[in-house]
């Protein structure tokens, strides 16, 4: 994750605290959007940016587990083609293994 | 409509291996950040040699020698499957090596701010001589003066007035800084603008000598890279184009440069299109030079997964568009897409903008168009580092916008995937990619009659400037020349034609006036 | 109650998959509060 991203999630997970402020995300790659959902969770994994060895405890969703909270028409002119072009399931399958 | 024409394209690639260590900002931001890192310590032993970079497959691609779909018969990964005898001259260019290229920056600096050590300038002045692409170059006369004693470089890098020039690890030379302290002439920016001027003058070169368009006759340039030029006054001053025009002197010509990511060779192409069909300039040619920023970007996942480092190549093209001859595919200025500010940001407003909006304009489908260029990163590079496959989920986006057109079933997703797309074959340089790398194939697929519509699409993350949250895309469409070039008989004509409507309309006007 | 609704969220958005934008509409549907949004690019 972007440097100055983790240093930003940083300062409002400070702010807020891990019960009200969440993460969510659109990465278009399994991997990728895990690797963003376990820096926020338990430290950044690559040992790079400000979360390195810092575990802020976040919850990360994958904007698709989170469809059915949306309001479906803006849920489908927003993403709806992306559905046929990601691999669904992959996706929310590896951003839950970090919610523990 | 009398549209312009697609003359020539030209693609040049620098292999610049110690660039990747001492310039690619994943590589000095590590430097900065974790000095003692294991990835610095592995990442040079995955740099490969020249031969490899040459026998890469998609750099092949990239120079002529293979067509994209090539690529699709070649077994991944492409790194383990090189080409056999491959050459490092291509139909539409040439790969040259980091000691050459230190030499073409020497060539095109005007202000005596590249010092090389006396025996490496002496020896990259002899192969440039050789080098039928550049050796006309009067600027390689800047080659058999002012050389530097070893000393000398090693005292300016160390004193951090010069950002350092290495050749197989070794110091060969320097950028010194062009200013004590405007950080717009800072020796680093020296360096990258010096990069981008070399490398687009290269591929200009190219385009020069493949094409036979003479120097003369190039009327305007725009250059459309991802760096910017100026002093602290003016630190996006400009201008690229000028000053590389000037190195294959196109005495003729003048220009400016173009900016939007890297969309800025799609926006560059459609401007050139519309300059020449206004009849303003006969012969614009767009370009664009590399970004040794970008080299090595994501190097740690190639190296943490036992890759190669694939990010070693500066790209660079030129592309020539001229008035209807008649021949040469057109350029469709009447289905030019883009993104408008009020599009919105979801990728199917975003596809919907710059893929069907513009075919509908010209009663065109999805279905319509044989091939699209959309942004042909390789994908080699981007799996790894967990950003995908960029063509591939390119070409499902459109296919899905087809299938919300209705222009498709579902179930016909895989099957237009794999007719209207290609495997990318660009190396990640931002701008580089974004469509243009398939111009030359294309121009010549058309006048094969291997394709007949092609549709290029130029994407640009604005965003990454900090001063709006904007996507950008702009396409434009290629295709057969119907072999109606106006003729100058016609043209009379119908000029005459519109004269004499005009003088109706107008006097009919006077007539209403008068009746008021 | 959802797991959006009255939470403060930051979006990290993807160039190549879903831009922050585009995911900053769907979530203010749900009752979620942006504090950040932004989109990464890998190429």
């Amino acid at each position: 994750m972007d440097l100055e991203n983790q240093r930003r999630i940083k300062e409002f997970a400070e702010q807020y605290g891990s019960e009200d402020f969440i993460l969510v995300l659109g990465g278009g790659e399994a991997e990728a959007s895990g690797l963003a959902a376990e820096t926020v969770s338990v430290g950044d994994p690559t040992f790079a940016g400000p979360l390195a060895g810092v575990s802020l405890g976040l919850k990360a969703y994958h904007i698709f587990e989170l469809k059915d909270e949306i309001d479906p028409a803006v849920y489908e002119e927003q993403i709806s083609m992306m559905e046929m072009v990601l691999d669904v399931d992959a996706i929310m399958q590896e951003v839950a293994t970090y919610r523990g | 409509m009398n549209f312009p024409v697609i003359k020539g394209a030209s693609y040049g690639l620098i292999q610049a291996c110690d660039m990747v260590r001492y310039q690619g900002t994943t590589q000095t931001s590590e430097m900065r950040l974790n000095p003692a890192s294991e990835y610095l310590a592995q990442m040079p032993g995955h740099l490969r040699a020249f031969a490899d970079a040459v026998a890469y497959p998609p750099n092949q691609v990239y120079i002529g020698n293979l067509r994209p779909r090539a690529l699709r018969d070649i077994p991944s990964p492409w790194y383990n499957n090189p080409i056999p005898n491959a050459s490092a001259q291509g139909t539409y260019g040439a790969i040259l090596p980091q000691e050459d290229f230190l030499g073409l920056m020497k060539a095109v600096d005007k202000f005596d701010l590249v010092l090389l050590e006396e025996s490496f300038q002496n020896a990259a002045a002899e192969r440039l001589a050789a080098n039928a692409a550049v050796s006309g170059w009067k600027a390689l006369a800047a080659l058999q003066k002012g050389q530097a004693e070893a000393a000398q470089i090693e005292a300016l890098v160390q004193e951090h007035k010069a950002e350092p020039l290495y050749n197989g690890g070794k110091l060969v030379g320097c950028v010194k800084k062009a200013h004590d302290f405007d950080a717009a002439l800072s020796e680093h920016v020296m360096f990258e603008n010096l990069v981008a001027k070399a490398s687009a003058a290269f591929a200009l070169a190219l385009l020069l000598q493949k094409t036979g368009l003479a120097a003369e006759e190039v009327d305007y340039i725009i250059e459309c890279s991802e760096e910017a030029c100026g002093d602290m006054n003016q630190r996006g001053g400009g201008n690229f184009a000028k000053s590389i025009g000037e190195i294959c002197e196109c005495l003729n010509a003048t220009g400016s440069d173009m900016r939007s990511f890297c969309a800025g060779p799609a926006h560059a192409m459609v401007t050139a299109s519309a300059l020449v069909q206004a009849g303003i300039y006969k012969n614009v040619v767009v370009l664009a030079g590399g970004a040794s920023a970008k080299l090595g970007m994501n190097g740690k996942d190639h190296v943490k997964k036992g890759l190669p480092i694939l990010e070693d190549m500066l790209g660079a093209f030129a592309v020539h568009i001229g008035e209807n001859d008649g021949v040469s595919p057109i350029i469709r200025t009447d289905a030019v897409g883009r993104h408008r500010i009020g599009s919105g940001a979801s990728p199917q407003a975003v596809m919907q903008a710059i893929v069907a909006e513009p075919l509908n304009r010209v009663q065109l489908r999805i279905s319509d168009v044989d091939c699209f260029s959309a942004e042909m990163q390789n994908p080699e590079i981007t799996e790894p580092a967990g950003a995908g496959d960029v063509p591939l989920a390119n070409y499902k986006m459109i296919a899905a916008l087809g299938v919300m057109c209705k222009d498709f079933e579902k179930s016909e997703l895989a099957a237009v995937v794999d007719r209207i797309g290609m495997p990318g074959f660009a190396p990640t340089q931002g701008h580089i990619p974004s469509g243009v790398p398939f111009l030359g194939h294309c121009r010549d697929m058309i006048l094969e009659g291997a394709l007949n519509r092609v549709m290029i699409i130029g994407k640009g993350s604005l965003f990454l400037g900090r001063l709006t949250n904007l996507f950008d895309g702009v396409s434009f469409v290629v295709e057969r020349n119907p072999g109606k070039a106006d003729e100058p008989a016609q043209e009379a004509t119908s000029n005459e034609a519109v004269r004499s409507a005009m003088a109706e309309a107008f006097s009919s006007l006077a007539a209403s006036l008068r009746a008021q | 109650m959802g797991i959006l609704q009255g939470k403060k969220v930051a979006i990290l958005g993807d160039r190549d998959g879903i831009p922050g934008m585009a995911i900053e509409e769907c979530v203010r549907t749900a009752g979620a509060d942006v504090v950040f949004s932004t989109t990464e690019c890998f190429v």
